[in-house]
């Protein structure tokens, strides 16, 4: 292969993977902080307690967690055909990175949010604060360092998942590892990909541990 | 201002039921400095608690003036609740918001424009004297400066009472004293009742008007804190007020003298001196005094033998080198 073929190759699957990982990441939240949310305020002492909906949501989001990727990719091929029209690409993969990352990063929520002190909680509610007003102005506000450093673990996770999704036609630097490296034995291309996977990877981790650093004002 | 009827609370736990309060009875005036004193586990937190219904009881009545807080619906308590400030002993501080987001938080809720809350916050901030720390967050604060800044905080919405769950408990005894002061003054100039939950006595002593005595659950004597001081009742004020003592059976009634320092000169000997210059003996009950830098301050009780001569003589020795004191008499059964 040509160096410049091959750069251009790289830049693509790179572009596609960033693509497929920022995109899935972002809708992750969308559903998992809300999610998470739900498990944390729900739960027993939670400032909602309500422990039929903390077991269903709880169910579902272990169910979801419990199937490996792999499998979890094939399973839902019909549901991905019928919400973005294709299975195949990176559009595509973005739904089953989303099925199973949301409700990772829902625990991964829950967790964080269950950092923030109780006392805190408690004077809200004694300063006469609504549960939303708590949520949105206590809750998150307090877990945000913590909410940044889950992040950037949940990025590396997607970016691992996406790596799979090379397997069932999905892009990225993931399909061109598998399908250059693994199916026609060029190791020098799946060594270039995997060079640029850690390297994106270190980018996310470093920044994200820098913005939580720096959001962080418990310690100065 | 307060006032409980019947009130018990039972927590349902794993080993089965806890019974925290049982038929609580109390009534907390307005303007006062009210101390709710016990033991750990006594019950003080949750008795506090159920004053703005962070824990509901499970009988009973909780006034507020006169709204029974137990029949409001939960908006209609947020509102209350803003007309009840409370600090703990954790201070309990938006740990990613500075010392002036912390105070403007109750008013953000209450839907007070940025502008206004700010200025609000800023005023209360220099009335609990932290003019300069407005932009530090808690993590760059003392715990003395932490609480000044949660008290700034109850005030924000002109709270007509004050809760303060063993506030100064966290605090060394020179920060201890100074929080009591700041409390002692607002009470005084914005006319906030208090109610102040601990199990220091020396707490009590130094600024509550009136005390209730709280043990397993049950109110074990309630009054004025002179007098509680002076004629306690129960065992368990007893315990508290002269720790460590067991009652010992002279069969002659006694006369007792509760003796304040509040600044004298620690390095004086002021029991020796009494004892040589009146020629008595006397016998301390109990003593809870405190050395902070080079003055006296807190309480300690004589006993004093029934002798109105050497009586008269002790008091006026006290009034001459300015010790304030109270008279009580025990009859020793």
């Amino acid at each position: 292969m040509q160096i410049d073929q091959l750069f251009q190759l790289m830049k693509d699957g790179t572009l596609e993977t960033l693509y497929m990982v920022i995109v899935s990441t972002i809708i992750a939240y969308v559903i998992g902080i809300p999610t998470g949310v739900i498990l944390f305020i729900t739960d027993k002492n939670g400032i909602s307690e309500n422990s039929i909906v903390n077991k269903i949501v709880g169910v579902i989001v272990n169910l979801l967690r419990s199937v490996p990727f792999i499998i979890l990719l094939v399973a839902i091929l019909p549901f991905t055909r019928a919400l973005v029209g294709t299975t195949i690409g990176s559009t595509a993969t973005i739904v089953p990175l989303v099925v199973a990352a949301a409700p990772f990063v829902a625990r991964m929520v829950e967790s964080s949010l269950k950092e923030v002190d109780a006392g805190i909680i408690e004077a809200a509610q004694a300063m006469g604060s609504s549960n939303w007003q708590i949520i949105t102005k206590v809750l998150l506000p307090e877990a945000k360092p913590s909410l940044i450093v889950g992040s950037t673990i949940a990025v590396t996770t997607i970016l691992g998942y996406s790596a799979m999704a090379g397997f069932v036609g999905g892009g990225g630097l993931g399909a061109i590892a598998i399908n250059y490296g693994y199916y026609r034995y060029q190791t020098n291309v799946m060594l270039v990909t995997v060079v640029l996977l850690v390297i994106v990877v270190q980018i996310f981790q470093e920044a994200g541990m820098k913005i939580a650093g720096k959001s962080d004002k418990r310690t100065r | 201002m307060i006032r409980f009827e019947h009130v018990s609370k039972t927590f349902q736990t794993s080993a089965g039921e806890v019974k925290a309060l049982s038929d609580i009875n109390l009534e907390i005036e307005d303007g006062s400095i009210f101390g709710v004193i016990g033991l750990s586990g006594a019950g003080k937190s949750t008795l506090v608690r159920c004053m703005n219904l962070l824990e509901r009881p499970t009988e009973g009545s909780v006034f507020f003036h006169d709204t029974d807080l137990l029949s409001l619906k939960e908006a209609e308590l947020r509102k209350q609740r803003r007309k009840i400030g409370m600090i703990f002993q954790q201070f309990n501080l938006l740990e990613q918001r500075t010392a002036l987001g912390n105070v403007c938080y109750p008013l953000e809720i209450a839907g007070i424009k940025k502008k206004d809350a700010v200025k609000k916050a800023e005023e209360l901030l220099k009335l609990v004297g932290l003019d300069n720390r407005m932009q530090s967050y808690p993590s760059q604060l003392s715990g003395g400066q932490k609480q000044r800044v949660a008290i700034a905080r109850a005030l924000a919405t002109d709270p007509e009472v004050l809760l303060c769950d063993e506030a100064t408990s966290a605090l060394d005894p020179n920060t201890t004293r100074a929080i009591l002061e700041l409390l002692k003054d607002i009470n005084a100039k914005l006319n906030v009742t208090i109610v102040v939950i601990t199990h220091e006595m020396k707490v009590v002593e130094q600024i509550c008007d009136e005390v209730a005595v709280i043990d397993h659950g049950i109110v074990a004597e309630t009054g004025k804190v002179q007098d509680v001081f002076l004629k306690p009742k129960s065992q368990i004020a007893r315990e508290l007020i002269f720790p460590k003592r067991h009652e010992a059976s002279t069969g002659t009634a006694k006369r007792i003298l509760r003796l304040s320092f509040d600044g004298q000169k620690s390095s004086e000997p002021v029991i020796s001196n009494l004892v040589m210059e009146c020629q008595t003996a006397v016998n301390i009950l109990g003593a809870s005094t405190e050395n902070i830098g080079g003055k006296a301050y807190g309480q300690m009780i004589l006993e004093l033998p029934e002798d109105e001569f050497k009586l008269a003589k002790v008091k006026s020795y006290l009034n001459e080198i300015g010790i304030s004191y109270e008279e009580g008499e025990t009859n020793a059964d």
